[in-house]
């Protein structure tokens, strides 16, 4: 146990990594995931049969791959590059292929959320005179969006866990999971310390996540 | 559902624009991504660009498909297979461990099933590599353990085990709340007939309760097999020769990742949508013979058959609650039935009436 704490500030960092990859493609993935949500019930068919293309191919798609995909085609494949520090670069497509993927979720989650409004608000909307984009965005997302605030918790702390696999996308960013086999393979600090302090440094982060949002949601509820 | 009335000459006129603006933003994207796929001398990593027959030919030659390609399926299969039939006892012991009426089961079930299901798998995978370090080790610090010969057990743990570890305590901490949500979902006046017909727990629970649960819960199961499809590509981390691996030897040999990636993708999704659909079926049929569909799904509005394919190391299905609660405060799963073709059914909402002559606005 000493062994663990004497290396804090390697888990402390691996932890900083985490959240940094949590934060960033969240917010990419609720931005992606309100555009395809928006795209899948718009009156234009060929928008919906994009944004549900995209949904079926991505989600369907192991993350491991959406992020090799990230990390050595668009990266070392095809040059394509965003800063000149290999670990920030990494970082990045980490994050794009995170917010690709988690985007899918987010937008079956809001798809779901709008189908749980009362026809009658659409059709009062429509009946008064609001456009699509005006019903989109007064009368359906507000409501949508609260009915949804717990699967989109689910869906932050699922992010949350799936950055582990930041890895795949290639090596340099050393978050929470990278940073335990480390410290199991090099023999800084003895295994089961390390794995319940890195298991508790997950609880920690995401405990609180899924109390807020249900708290959150139950606040939010829309009445029916 | 459409949010949107059947259009007139007007809206139509302006949905046209609509298509064409969306088509050209397409075609430039696609334009954009052959470009940088075509390759060129400006790019020094990939000067012959993707769509040259070198990098497509390896990928469909029978030598690939016979070394690699299917080998690596079956592997991937097998993990899966294997992780997919431990998950569901692991799961039924556990759901049913945490609906026991003695503490001293219960708690212990619902702890180990608030644990895995929180973390993240692939640090249970790592866990189980490293097992045979973690007997070194406690040998090591514990006299007495060394005594009873824990430090002459020579054991590896190869990938294969590894994942399918993994895979089964993730996974099955997932079904053990699927199978508790099913379990509950079950009419209260059957458990108390059978009871007054002198059933003891133990039957009630084998003959009455979980032969009905498991209908219900089977679209639920299957998501999650979907989810754990998905997983077994972690296995790719830690150099177990799944397929995502495999399409990897190929890629370095011949330089092809990107031809290699798609590929590897087509054959993922075309499993992981007969599955899906595998669920939705049996969801449907649930539905027409009136039974529900158990979900562990605490809020509104999530259909098993999404959230159930949450994820790489997901939170599939679970409500945020649940995850987040301390063992033994986890609120109760939750049962949605699911009505087939209502206003608020989810799986085929969006898409709406293909053709809209059908009726102004109607929804799915």
């Amino acid at each position: 146990m000493e062994a663990f704490f004497a290396n804090f500030d390697l888990v402390i960092n691996g932890f900083s990594w985490t959240v940094r990859l949590t934060l960033l493609s969240a917010l990419g993935s609720f931005l992606l995931g309100l555009v395809l949500t928006a795209m899948r019930v718009s009156p234009v068919p060929l928008m919906r049969g994009i944004a549900t293309t995209y949904v079926e191919t991505v989600r369907n798609t192991p993350l491991t791959l959406v992020l090799l995909f990230c990390g050595l085609g668009l990266s070392s494949a095809l040059g394509f590059t965003f800063t000149e520090n290999v670990e920030w670069d990494v970082f990045w497509f980490a994050v794009i292929g995170l917010s690709a993927y988690t985007a899918c979720f987010v937008s079956e989650s809001l798809r779901s959320g709008i189908n749980t409004i009362p026809l009658g608000q659409i059709e009062a909307a429509r009946s008064i005179g609001l456009t699509f984009g005006q019903n989109l965005q007064l009368i359906l997302l507000p409501q949508a969006l609260r009915a949804v605030i717990g699967p989109l918790g689910s869906v932050l702390i699922a992010l949350t866990k799936n950055t582990t696999i930041a890895s795949a996308a290639g090596l340099g960013v050393i978050e929470a999971s990278a940073q335990m086999k480390q410290m199991f393979d090099k023999g800084i600090a003895p295994v089961i310390p390390t794995f319940i302090g890195f298991a508790i440094g997950f609880l920690v982060l995401t405990l609180p996540m899924g109390f807020f949002f249900s708290w959150l949601a139950r606040r939010m509820a829309v009445a029916r | 559902m459409l949010l949107f009335d059947v259009p007139g000459p007007r809206a139509r006129a302006r949905h046209r624009v609509y298509t064409v603006v969306t088509l050209l933003v397409l075609v430039a994207l696609l334009g954009y991504v052959g470009y940088v796929l075509n390759g060129s001398t400006m790019r020094p990593f990939n000067p012959e660009g993707e769509w040259t027959a070198q990098k497509w030919t390896p990928l469909f030659t029978a030598a690939s498909w016979q070394h690699y390609i299917i080998p690596g399926l079956i592997n991937t299969l097998m993990a899966a297979g294997q992780a997919a039939v431990a998950a569901v006892v692991f799961g039924m012991l556990f759901g049913v461990g945490r609906m026991s009426d003695h503490k001293w089961i219960s708690w212990p079930c619902a702890v180990v099933v608030e644990f895995f299901r929180g973390i993240p798998l692939l640090m249970l995978i790592f866990f189980t590599v490293a097992f045979p370090l973690v007997l070194a080790q406690l040998a090591e610090a514990v006299p007495a353990l060394a005594a009873i010969g824990l430090a002459d057990v020579d054991i590896t743990v190869d990938t294969l085990t590894a994942v399918v570890v993994g895979l089964t305590l993730y996974n099955g901490s997932v079904l053990a709340e699927v199978f508790r949500a099913g379990i509950q979902a079950v009419p209260k006046g059957q458990s108390e007939a059978a009871y007054s017909l002198g059933m003891g727990k133990t039957q009630v629970m084998t003959l009455i309760l979980l032969p009905q649960a498991v209908a219900s819960m089977m679209p639920a199961i299957v998501a999650q097999l979907v989810v754990l499809l998905k997983d077994t590509a972690l296995g790719y981390i830690v150099a177990y020769p799944e397929l995502l691996r495999n399409f990897r030897f190929i890629s370095t040999e011949h330089n092809n990742i990107i031809p290699a990636a798609i590929v590897c993708a087509a054959i993922y999704i075309a499993i992981n949508m007969a599955l899906s659909r595998f669920a939705i079926w049996l969801e449907r049929r649930n539905a027409r013979r009136g039974k529900a569909s158990a979900t562990v799904v605490g809020a509104p509005g999530m259909d098993p058959a999404s959230v159930g394919a949450l994820g790489a190391a997901g939170e599939p299905g679970a409500a945020p609650a649940a995850t987040a609660a301390p063992a033994g405060t986890t609120p109760e799963p939750t049962l949605r039935g699911e009505p087939d073709d209502g206003p608020g059914e989810p799986g085929d909402g969006a898409e709406g009436p293909d053709e809209p002559g059908t009726g102004p606005a109607d929804r799915g």
